[in-house]
């Protein structure tokens, strides 16, 4: 074996040592109905061990609608927490200091703001921003081929996107600004050398975007980062983490000239595949779950998420949540595979593998080069209609049992287990709407800092600092969406079967 | 046989929706697809308009009962009466309250597209 952990391509892993120097960071996606509750979930997580924070909001507040608008019906709070104003996100964070906790805000066509919101209480905690630590999804474009939560056209759109990482250089350098995501794109049902490829397509586009600003390369890569699914083919899983450092790294050096190591290195969250999880036979999905993680650690992840096994049927509740974390913590201290970085480097088997996923994931990235960019493949719907391709073919083989789903298609036993399910307070959307009506009434006139706003939307100005002062002033997420939605316009896909 | 598969609300999770659209497709019938994000008075609209026997809905966000029975609140106002089906992740206790509005059957998770094709050819 020529490569060697912590060193160029960095195949074998980021760090020489490993989980030796550092383990993994623990961190669970979650969030759900008002600040007031998820502020309760998050100190639950944290005094059981968590290590960083993992943020999910809800569908209105990701798609630029207050809580208290006509679109946000029947979903407020449901899949995240529902952020509208600054109060929201006060409250979210109420007794955690953000010079204690990194957090990892799963947010797209509305990062500016969630950014800024986070900013605007690190604030009013006495928190200088050089002292917080976080991420920000902020990956639009795979938000457009799978995920959903698109306003804005892709130009606008990355514009936004480059704000934030032009910012975040200067004002917040412990701030990770893109993280680059093939999660969704495997939910919806792509291989793994499509997960590689599509992701990294993806990160090629928003190094591009920067580049062009004007920024230096090393001045902004090192903060990019990258977020996988984990599925239950083990080796291959194991391999595709490896494939995809090795390739990220040639990418950087040889496409954009990058010089630093550091922008060279492919850092990546994992999360366990929501997919694999079944609503059939449920406490198998811990056994899921338990491989995932343990495929992700070998794989060199440098921060993961467990499902709970309940997460098939609906929110995990408290209990389930824990079984989760404590799967990471048994992998971690208990099952000696931290010992040794990348342990499974050498394996003829493992090698092959990541040869091979490197050899598919490279045409797909040729390909996507030739028809004009990722931009273009996106827009003519090949990345899409790719992954609906093989999402279909994976149903016919679990149809045809040519794949077995233990509990689905075989093994399956008379008796369906009932979970208890984590409930949404029925009250909750109209206990906001009353809050919103406070808000708007106590916080005064803000049509100043919408005039600002609008300006700058107008000219090339950086948009981040503007959308700070508006969140300072209480403005709502729904009312600066509103604003740009009138000088970008909206995006509408053209998906079909 | 002419079928709408619908996603209501602001859920982008489609590949239930798109997967089950294939399978219909290749069973030989007729589908429609919306795409995500439509409000209850769009996809009633569309139903009429492309004068379809069924319509499957399709959530996984949890906001298939406020969206789903405006979709059949719609339906009746306006004296149009497809088979209605639905899908995703809709909890146990609320399978019961969406048939008690019409929706005549549930697929969950795991379910397969031959049940949904025989239960089709059966009940339309």
């Amino acid at each position: 074996m020529t490569e060697q952990p912590g060193k160029f391509p960095f195949t074998r892993g980021i760090h020489a040592t490993m989980y030796r120097g550092r383990l993994w960071t623990m961190r669970q996606y979650a969030g759900f109905g008002d600040a007031r509750e998820t502020n309760k979930r998050y100190r639950y997580l944290l005094d059981h061990g968590q290590t960083g924070l993992s943020m999910a909001f809800d569908l209105p507040t990701q798609i630029g609608y207050d809580s208290d608008d006509a679109m946000a019906l029947g979903e407020v709070g449901r899949v995240g927490v529902a952020i509208s104003s600054l109060a929201d996100m006060e409250q979210v964070f109420s007794g955690i200091p953000l010079d204690k906790v990194s957090t990892s805000m799963t947010i797209n066509a509305t990062a500016s703001i969630l950014l800024a919101l986070y900013l605007a209480v690190a604030e009013k905690q006495g928190v200088p921003w050089s002292k917080v630590s976080g991420t920000v999804q902020n990956d639009i474009l795979k938000e457009y081929i799978a995920r959903g939560t698109y306003i804005f056209p892709p130009h606008p759109s990355l514009r936004l996107i480059a704000d934030i990482v032009e910012f975040c250089a200067k004002e917040v350098p412990g701030w990770n600004t893109i993280s680059v995501g093939g999660y969704h794109m495997r939910e919806a049902g792509c291989t793994a050398a499509q997960e590689i490829a599509f992701t990294l397509a993806d990160g090629i586009t928003y190094v591009q975007t920067c580049v062009e600003r004007g920024l230096n390369v090393d001045d902004f890569a090192p903060r990019l980062a990258f977020f996988f699914n984990c599925h239950t083919n083990f080796f291959e899983e194991v391999a595709k983490f490896r494939a995809a450092r090795r390739l990220w790294a040639g990418i950087m050096r040889d496409r954009f000239g990058a010089k630093n190591e550091r922008s060279m290195m492919l850092r990546f969250h994992t999360q366990t595949a929501g997919s694999s999880l079944t609503a059939q036979q449920p406490d198998n999905n811990v056994v899921r779950t338990t491989l995932e993680a343990l495929a992700a650690v070998l794989g060199g992840t440098q921060s993961l998420h467990t499902n709970s096994k309940d997460e098939a049927i609906a929110l995990p509740t408290e209990e389930s949540v824990l079984l989760a974390l404590r799967t990471q913590q048994i992998i971690a201290h208990e099952s000696g595979v931290t010992a040794e970085p990348d342990p499974l480097g050498g394996s003829h088997y493992v090698e092959a593998q990541t040869d091979r996923l490197e050899r598919e994931a490279r045409e797909y990235l040729s390909k996507i080069d030739n028809m004009g960019g990722m931009l273009k493949a996106i827009e003519n719907g090949y990345v899409y209609k790719e992954i609906y391709r093989s999402a279909y073919e994976h149903q016919k083989a679990v149809e045809k049992k040519e794949k077995i789903i233990v509990g689905v298609n075989e093994f399956v036993s008379g008796k369906q287990l009932k979970l208890k399910t984590q409930q949404i307070d029925p009250k909750l959307e109209p206990r906001r709407r009353k809050e919103l009506r406070a808000l708007r009434k106590k916080r005064g006139n803000v049509q100043k800092h919408l005039a600002t706003l609008k300006k700058a939307a107008g000219s090339s100005d950086n948009l981040t600092p503007v959308i700070i002062d508006c969140v300072r002033h209480y403005v709502t997420v729904g009312e600066i969406c509103k604003l740009l939605r009138q000088e970008f316009g909206e995006y509408r896909a053209n998906h079909s079967i | 046989m002419k079928v709408l598969i619908a996603k209501a609300g602001l859920d982008g999770h489609e590949r239930g929706a798109l997967v089950v659209a294939m399978g219909l497709r290749d069973a030989g019938m007729e589908v429609v697809y919306t795409g995500i994000r439509n409000t209850p008075e769009q996809i009633v609209a569309a139903a009429i308009q492309e004068d379809v026997d069924a319509i499957g809905l399709s959530s996984l966000s949890g906001g298939h009962m406020a969206q789903f029975s405006r979709v059949m609140e719609l339906l009746k106002k306006n004296k149009f009466k497809p088979l209605v089906f639905a899908g995703g992740i809709i909890p146990d206790e609320d399978v019961k309250k969406l048939k008690k509005l019409g929706i005549r059957e549930v697929f969950g998770p795991g379910s397969s597209i031959t049940s949904i094709v025989e239960f089709l050819k059966k009940n339309v």
